[in-house]
């Protein structure tokens, strides 16, 4: 880090992507908050069956003439939730195992990495089926927990081989020898260097959280009230032969758009990390710059 | 064969632990096949002891302590016998699982495959060409990989076969043609798959490229692909033999754990189509509280899983010569 942090920085404000990717993670985000607030109740149920999108009803009605529009909002919530719960416990998960493993080393390291390896291969969507339906309450949370829990060990073993490259580092080697305790040098010396890393694992977590539950939903299972429910019902509902397109499109865009935006944010990420991937025009133009500062003699 | 122990060792642990979660998952929380066998079948009119009790025996249902109901599940795994289906009452889970595994494994197998070689091939390319409209397009499948498969397979189905009607509605084969090695009902299996595996390469086809876009950028700035260039080789030959060759590694153990979920990670885009494989009878077996075959199900998903990053793993190790050094 050192030296080069405040130009990170800078680089990071001027990036599009990630400028967009903010925008609209942050638009949902505030819908998600908001939005309830401002609508009527989404189940309510009219006489206006399938009617095709208008001015009184923006996205249409399904077909027990509940407006889709109010629905969205209302699922945004829900959706929205559940990314935020599976990002948050898969997170935390991943870095107590990921960094205990590759800090301490040895047989500790051996068995957390054996006990995520198990988990790395456990198919995720079987299991949280089998363990939805047995739970059957699915409440947002209880939904959270199990994709949570089959969703971290893939950033567990990312953040212990970054862990272990980090430990071998002269600072920290300093800090030891200078007598400080483990968890300080934890907390103090490698946690802040994985920064980058845990954020991007968790922006990635939150997109599959948020893509799990749509497709356990969508099979009936989903528990929460979200955007997975909505296209469960649609098919149900028959909007399909029935060419209620705006019944079903609205919902799925919505996950495809903000899981570019969570992807987004992401990549920008992966280009602070790495610095090789960066490019953009403005790279073009620095480049193009260093080659004119060599033709004049770089001296400085 | 140090290398080769430990993995060996590895995916012993990793079965073992596979199978008793698939033991233990249901005797901890609930399901009494029994109750759903007779509340199926009887409705309201009481069920002598008797007869509960030969429905308990042919379930296996038992007060036995957990330890005894443990090794017997073992001994009946080994024997190839997961129970009977409720859902299909009679029929053994086994049979039900054999009708629907080849659906799943040639559909998604297949899709998979195309899947992987387009976007490896594209990856490869954004990557030699940075900076061009190929790699600026990364950005863009960004959309297409966050978009839910199944819900790509709704509006996919929705144009091509409901507006357009270019392709069936559902189903894996035309009902009127019968399953075999036989010319209609192959055509007919060819023709109901098209779609599903459409939309299975082009939700999964982006996440390849970017991969292998990275890692080629990152291999171009080694010092073995600037050698290359020095020497004046061919860009293709250095594309080809030096860059995509070491840049694909990673690709490599992630096709490994893909080709495993092939059997589980298409569920809801069997639904969509109600196609024949796995996951539809995963579905219905859920939706019919039927124990005994989502067990099965899910056992042979974990064992598929683990036999494909096994196979990969020696492969790697064969690969990449310091993959047996490290361990």
């Amino acid at each position: 880090m050192n030296g080069t942090t405040p130009t990170r920085w800078r680089w990071l404000l001027r990036n599009r992507k990630l400028t967009v990717g903010l925008a609209i993670v942050g638009f949902f985000v505030l819908v998600a908050i908001v939005g309830p607030l401002l609508i009527d109740d989404p189940d309510r149920i009219t006489n206006d069956a399938l009617v095709a999108p208008s001015a009184t009803h923006w996205l249409g009605t399904t077909n027990t003439g509940q407006d889709v529009f109010t629905q969205l909002i209302a699922s945004t919530r829900g959706s929205m939730t559940i990314g935020a719960v599976v990002g948050l416990l898969a997170t935390v998960v991943s870095v107590v195992i990921g960094v205990a493993g590759g800090f301490v080393a040895g047989r500790t390291d051996e068995a957390l990495s054996l006990f995520s390896n198990v988990f790395l291969v456990l198919p995720t969507l079987p299991l949280v089926i089998l363990i939805t339906d047995y739970v059957d309450a699915g409440g947002v949370l209880i939904v959270g927990l199990v994709i949570a829990l089959t969703s971290w060990a893939g950033s567990a073993r990312v953040l212990r081989a970054q862990t272990l490259s980090l430990r071998r580092r002269d600072y920290v080697d300093a800090a030891r020898v200078s007598g400080e305790p483990a968890w300080r040098i934890i907390v103090f010396e490698i946690l802040p260097n994985l920064l980058p890393i845990i954020a991007a694992q968790f922006v990635f977590a939150v997109i599959g959280g948020i893509l799990t539950q749509a497709a356990l939903a969508f099979l009936g299972l989903g528990g929460a009230n979200s955007w997975g429910t909505m296209l469960y019902f649609a098919l149900s509902g028959q909007a399909l032969s029935l060419g209620a397109w705006w019944w079903f499109v609205p919902p799925g865009l919505c996950i495809a758009v903000l899981g570019a935006g969570l992807s987004l944010i992401n990549f920008s990420i992966d280009e602070l990390i790495n610095p090789r991937l960066r490019l953009a025009r403005h790279d073009r133009r620095a480049r193009k710059r260093e080659r004119w500062a060599a033709g004049e003699g770089g001296a400085a | 064969m140090r290398y080769l122990r430990r993995k060996i060792l590895f995916y012993l642990v990793a079965v073992w632990a596979a199978v008793t979660l698939n033991f233990l998952i249901p005797r901890l929380i609930k399901g009494d096949p029994v109750a759903v066998m007779l509340a199926k079948t009887q409705g309201a009119a009481p069920v002598p002891p008797e007869a509960r009790r030969a429905l308990e025996l042919q379930f296996g249902v038992s007060d036995d302590p957990l330890w005894v109901q443990y090794l017997g599940y073992l001994n009946n795994l080994l024997h190839g016998n997961l129970g009977l289906s409720v859902s299909f009452y009679p029929t053994p889970v086994t049979t039900v699982i054999r009708q629907a595994l080849p659906w799943t494994i040639i559909l998604v197998g297949v899709a998979t495959i195309i899947a992987v070689g387009i976007g490896l091939a594209l990856g490869m390319l954004a990557g030699w060409k940075r900076g061009t409209w190929l790699d600026n397009l990364i950005p863009a499948t960004t959309f297409l990989a966050a978009m839910p498969y199944f819900w790509l397979a709704l509006v996919l189905l929705f144009l091509l076969g409901q507006v357009l009607h270019l392709v069936p509605l559902n189903g894996g084969y035309d009902y009127s043609t019968e399953i075999g090695w036989n010319g209609p009902f192959l055509r007919s299996a060819i023709y109901h798959a098209l779609l599903p595996a459409l939309t299975i390469v082009v939700s999964s086809i982006a996440a390849w490229m970017l991969g292998m876009r990275n890692m080629m950028v990152s291999t171009m700035a080694e010092d073995y692909v600037t050698t290359a260039e020095a020497k004046g080789l061919r860009p293709r030959r250095i594309m080809v033999s030096y860059a995509a060759r070491n840049a694909v590694l990673p690709s490599v153990a992630g096709f490994a754990i893909t080709l495993g979920f092939v059997v589980s990670g298409s569920i809801a885009t069997e639904i969509v189509f109600s196609y024949p494989g796995i996951g539809t009878s995963l579905v219905q077996a859920v939706s019919n509280a039927d124990y005994a075959l989502m067990q099965g199900i899910f056992l042979v998903i974990s064992l598929s899983v683990l036999g494909a990053n096994f196979i990969v793993d020696l492969l790697y190790a064969l690969i990449d010569p310091r993959t047996r050094q490290a361990a």
